[in-house]
Parts: structure tokens; C-alpha cells; sequence
């Protein structure tokens, strides 16, 4: 699995500049247009060989539109129960502390149905990673209300637009997390433009180092874009995340604890 | 572990067993009667280099589990009825995915939040898989603390033999009551080629990938089938104490605690002339159906013993059938029998059948 995946047969007098990252399995996702998921991936699997993880990666993966994850990732996997990844990682470090271990779960499997589990592995500070994709719908299933689900947006089970007196409001679950002592690292970027995206590869990277560094728990919230349950082309939903979502979710650092950067003789 | 005998508790030696074993791995939540299993588990996992974790609750206990038994690790959790419900989603997910794990339940009376006596209410729940879909789990039923600590290291063995969840399904009175017990520890322990399975990073090798989601037409058939087969093999493990079953003409089946009060019952009424015997399953699942079948085609009558209102006397009666029945005597959760409660039940039901 070491080799770079199959590409295209050099010719003479050509030299390979670029190449997709070892991490990524090179195989059509079964994302729709205009999904974010495979941008996330892609940061992802850049980080893990930049950072030289790839070999010792537990990847857990979640219920929902990213469950076939490990189908795109070049690393060993395991696919939790819906909402649990952040207690099956918990189980996977404590039992293999050399394992580099990170969930990857959608606003539905984080925020709702998992909100005990992602909450206390941040309150024990367990050394794993959380990349939370926040699209503000249950894709999987056909674009339910989330806990993210933004106040008067539509979805199949708030046909009038999510009301607070029914529904509560959504949740910014970065702040949330920030807000745990065993949480070390947490903010929310956007993968809507390319200034975002850049960003937001920075913060998976904090995430990452949190536990490199055997710090605590690291923790990434990304804005995503859903065009198929929002009901728009690709350009209008990354549009959206701008306008409607960002100044709901604002992109930012929420904590760093300030621990140092792996391979800068990070601590223990 | 050297070779001796300590007064333990039942609770205490299942967690001897699983040190014994090489459990390194343990997650619970506190619940009676079972709460020793976890306090005793925060102190000696670290001590033997392991790792404990107080879970935020049952899901997520049995959730840790599952991702340690990923890793090839030997773990284990322990609950007792309430608790075991909410680990049922977990322990599905497990078999699915072919992980092997132990799973102890101190069994307590139900339904609901019951109350914190011993019990075995919860036979369906152990041997029918529990969970949802079409799986079952390896079951054994300790009747004592030696039988408790040694049943932890043979499901440990089990649950990698056949990567699968194991259930050590005890009951208030094996989890509380104090005995003697020999603490041994296996010569050598078989990880059964976890390495080949396990998600521990892929170095130098293809990665690994461990899910029980298949939506591809015909896949989750196939996968299917190949649990299905395994669960048949799982046949070979079955196991049952006999006592004085050769020339008895009626024969008690009881299992666990229940089984063992039910022996001193049958011994005494042997004693006084009376032709009982008795058959207590040791592996619930697989269920000693061959030995029960055996002895109704020599002609014996049953009666089936347990502590709730019915429910392994369904497995009597399907082992049974087309050659005798099973008459039933269940003893209400809420209070603890003696074995004076059994005399005239097996009794009445000798008079019956004679
Ligand atoms: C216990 C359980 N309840 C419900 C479901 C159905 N289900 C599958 S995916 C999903 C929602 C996932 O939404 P989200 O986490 O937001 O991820 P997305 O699909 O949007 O990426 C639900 C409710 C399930 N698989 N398991």
C-alpha cells in the first residue's frame, strides 16, 4: 500500500511533479456534485502524509453520507455505530496507544445521537482527533433536520423552516467542545473557496498535532455544502455557506492550548 | 498467577479469569450487582499494564470495547441487566463485523429497572443474539465463582476462535456469593491470527478494513451465510453437566445458580428413593439440544427449572420434541429461592409424569 497509487505511465522526458496524496485510495467517491466530503478527504489525506501518519492510522468512520470513508482511505478503518466513533476511538488508543487515531462523522452523528459520546472523550481528553463535517442536514438519509439545521431552513422534517419553539437552535458545537478542559485544540473553517479550504487545512492539522504530540483531544468542525438536500447547484450552496452559514458558525479558532508542533520536538 | 485458592466473590473472579486470560483492556459502568467488576478492574488493569475507563454509559462502554477488540486486543466489559440492554447495539455491530469481545452480565430482576436481586430474565436476550439482525452469541453460564473465573478464560479463547462476542451470562447470586477458588492462568494464549484482521495501523501491509455495512445486491447474503456457518460450528462447543441422568425417570434442566440449587435438590430426593436426575446446560448457546434429545428417546420425563417465568424451557421443548414435553417450574424474579423450594415442584412433577 506503500507505492504510489497507479497513475498514468510516465513517457520519457516527463517528470512527476504532482501526484495525488499516498493516503487517498484512487477511486471514484460516490459523493454528489458539489459535496464537500471529498475536499474534507482530500485535506485529510494530505495531512496524513505530510505528517507521515499514514502507516499507524486508525480511521473511524461514522453513520452517514462519509461511512464509506475507509472506502477512500488508504489506511486501516472501522466503521462505528451511529454517533459512537468518538467512544470506539476512545477503546481503539487506549488499546493501541501507537495508533494515530481520528473519527470522521457527519452534524447527525456528532451533534445529535452522539452528542454523550463526542462530549466526554473531550472531557477525558483522549488523544484522538475529530473531523466534524457540518452540512446542517442529515444527507444520508434525504436532508432531515440536524441539530445544525439553520433557524427557517427547510428540510424534510421542517417543511416550514426550523421554529426554535419547536426545535430548539442550532448548535455551534466548536464553541461547545472549546469548552471542555480535556479538549486541547477546536475551531470551525469552511470549505466553501480557496482561502477557506487553506484555513481549514490548518486547523486539521492543529487537530492532528493535538494528539501527535499526545496533547488531548483536537477537534475540527467544517463547514460543508449539501447542493442535493439544499436543493441548489454547487455554486449557490458554496454561496450559502458564506452567507448563511458563516455568520451563524463563525470560522475561527475556539482553543489552542498551545501545545507544540509534531516534529518540532514536540512534547510528550 | 501462582497455583492457590482464594475466598473470593464471583465478581472478583471474573476478573481474576480475564487477567488470567491477558485481558488488557476493560470499560464498564457501575450497576449492582456487579459494581466489584469495575472498581476492582480500575486498579489491577493499570497494574497489568492495561487500560481502564469509567464509561460515560453502557453504549459507549461496549462502543470502546468494540474499538479495542479492532485492534486485536483482548477486552471486556461487564453489566448487569439494564446496562446489557443498552450494550446490545454494539454487541450487533460486533458480530457483524466478526470482532471478538466479552461481554459479562450479572443478571438482576426485570423488566424495567427491576430491582438488584439475582435473576434470569434476561435467557432470550443472551442466546438469541440480543441485538438486531440474524446473529447469536457464544453463551456460557457460570453456576459459581470457579466456574466464573474459569469460563472468563475459556470465552476469551472463544471469542478470538471464532471472532465473535462471547457472553458470560452470571447472575446476582454467582456475581456476589463468596467461594473458594483456584486461580490458574493458561499456558499460552492463542490470539487465533488476529494480526491478520486487526486495525492497528497498515504498516507494510493493505489496510484493513472492519464494517458490517454491505449494500452491494447479494454481499449482505453472502456475508450472511458465513456467520450463519460459523454459528453452526460453534456446535462443537456445547457443553452440559449430567447428574444421575442414566436411570432417572424424570430430569430436572437447570442452568447457572439455579442449576446448582436444583442439584442439591435432586441429590436429597435421590437420597430419599426418588428416580431424578439432572441436566444443566453449561453453553446456552449453542444450547445442549443432543444430550436432552438422547435422554427423551430413552423414555425420561422433564421438567425445567429457572429463575423467571419461562423462557429456556422453549429450547427444552424444541430439543425435546416429537418424543416428550417439559413441564415448567419458574421462581418469580424479586426473591431468591432455597433448594426446599424445589422439592415439591420436582416432586409434584415426578407424580405427574410417573
Ligand atoms: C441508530 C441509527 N439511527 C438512525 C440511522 C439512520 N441514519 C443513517 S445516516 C443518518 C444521518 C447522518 O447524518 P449526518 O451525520 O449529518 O451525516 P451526512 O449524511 O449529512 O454526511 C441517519 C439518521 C442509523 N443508521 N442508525
Amino acid at each position: 500500500m506503500n507505492a504510489t497509487p497507479s497513475l498514468p505511465g510516465l513517457v520519457e522526458g516527463e517528470e512527476l511533479i504532482f501526484s495525488p496524496p499516498r493516503s487517498l485510495t484512487p477511486v471514484p467517491t460516490h459523493y454528489c456534485p458539489g459535496c464537500h466530503h471529498g475536499v474534507a478527504h482530500r485535506l485529510v489525506a494530505e495531512l496524513l502524509d505530510e505528517m507521515g501518519l499514514q502507516e499507524k492510522t486508525a480511521l473511524i468512520s461514522s453513520i452517514g453520507c462519509s461511512v464509506f470513508s475507509y472506502n477512500y482511505f488508504e489506511v486501516d478503518a472501522l466503521e462505528a455505530p451511529h454517533g459512537r466513533a468518538p467512544a470506539v476511538a476512545t477503546g481503539l488508543k487506549r488499546a493501541r496507544p501507537d495508533c494515530f487515531v481520528f473519527t470522521y462523522q457527519g452534524d447527525g452523528d456528532l451533534a445529535s445521537i452522539g452528542l454523550a459520546e463526542i462530549m466526554h472523550a473531550a472531557n477525558r481528553g483522549d488523544k484522538i482527533s475529530i473531523v466534524f463535517v457540518n452540512n446542517t442536514v442529515y444527507g444520508m438519509t434525504g436532508g432531515q433536520m440536524a441539530p445544525t439545521t439553520l433557524l427557517g431552513q427547510k428540510t424534510t422534517t421542517t417543511p416550514m423552516g426550523r421554529i426554535s419553539e419547536d426545535c430548539g437552535y442550532p448548535m455551534r458545537m466548536a464553541e461547545i467542545i472549546s469548552g471542555l478542559d480535556g479538549t486541547v485544540y477546536s475551531a470551525r473553517g469552511a470549505l466553501n473557496d480557496a482561502k477557506n479550504i487553506r484555513q481549514a487545512k490548518k486547523m486539521i492539522r492543529r487537530a492532528f498535532e493535538a494528539q501527535s504530540t499526545n496533547s488531548g483531544l483536537g477537534f475540527v468542525e467544517l463547514l460543508a455544502g449539501c447542493p442535493t438536500n439544499w436543493h441548489m447547484d454547487a455554486l449557490s450552496s458554496n454561496k450559502r455557506i458564506g452567507t448563511e452559514l458563516i455568520p451563524v458558525f463563525p470560522l475561527g479558532v475556539f482553543k489552542d492550548n498551545g501545545f507544540a508542533e509534531s516534529g518540532k520536538g514536540g512534547g510528550k | 498467577m501462582e497455583d492457590k485458592k482464594i475466598f473470593i466473590r464471583g465478581n472478583e473472579a471474573v476478573c481474576y479469569g480475564a487477567l488470567s486470560a491477558g485481558a488488557r483492556c476493560y470499560f464498564g459502568y457501575p450497576i449492582t450487582p456487579q459494581s466489584e467488576i469495575p472498581e476492582m478492574m480500575s486498579k489491577a488493569m493499570p497494574e497489568a499494564g492495561g487500560s481502564f475507563v469509567q464509561a460515560e454509559s453502557e453504549l459507549a462502554a461496549a462502543s470502546m470495547l468494540m474499538g479495542a477488540a479492532a485492534a486485536g486486543v483482548r477486552a471486556f466489559t461487564s453489566s448487569s441487566s439494564p446496562g446489557v440492554s443498552l450494550m446490545q447495539e454494539c454487541i450487533s455491530y460486533m458480530s457483524g463485523s466478526q470482532l471478538p469481545a466479552v461481554i459479562v452480565n450479572m443478571n438482576r430482576g426485570g423488566p424495567g429497572l427491576g430491582d438488584i436481586g439475582s435473576a434470569q430474565g434476561d435467557y432470550y436476550q443472551a442466546t438469541r443474539g440480543g441485538g438486531h439482525g440474524d446473529y447469536r452469541t457464544l453463551t456460557l453460564a457460570p453456576s459459581g465463582c470457579q466456574e466464573a473465573h474459569d469460563m472468563m478464560i475459556r470465552a476469551f479463547d472463544l471469542a478470538f476462535k471464532y471472532r465473535n462476542p462471547v457472553l458470560v451470562l452470571g447472575d446476582g447470586v454467582v456475581g456476589t456469593m463468596k467461594e473458594p477458588v483456584r486461580l490458574w492462568t493458561p499456558s499460552q494464549i492463542n490470539s487465533h491470527a488476529a494480526a491478520s484482521w486487526q486495525v492497528s495501523g497498515a504498516a507494510g501491509r493493505e489496510k484493513h478494513v472492519l464494517k458490517s455495512l454491505y449494500l452491494l445486491d447479494g454481499v449482505l447474503a453472502a456475508h450472511n451465510r458465513k456467520l450463519q456457518e460459523k454459528f453452526a460450528a460453534m456446535r462443537a462447543e456445547t457443553e452440559a453437566e449430567c447428574v444421575e441422568t442414566a436411570d432417572a425417570s424424570l430430569v430436572v434442566v437447570a442452568y447457572g445458580s439455579i442449576g446448582r440449587i436444583a442439584k442439591s435438590a435432586v441429590r436429597l430426593l435421590r437420597s430419599q428413593g426418588l428416580k431424578v436426575g439432572l441436566v444443566r446446560p453449561i453453553t446456552l448457546y449453542p444450547f445442549p439440544d443432543k444430550v436432552l434429545q438422547d435422554l427423551a428417546e430413552h423414555g425420561k420425563k422433564f421438567l425445567t427449572i429457572e429463575h423467571n417465568c419461562g423462557q429456556m424451557v422453549d429450547d427444552v421443548r424444541l430439543a425435546i420434541r416429537g418424543y416428550a414435553d417439559s413441564d415448567f417450574h419458574g421462581h418469580m424474579p424479586g426473591a431468591v429461592p432455597a433448594m426446599d423450594d424445589f422439592i415439591g415442584p420436582i416432586e409434584e412433577a415426578a407424580r405427574r409424569t410417573a
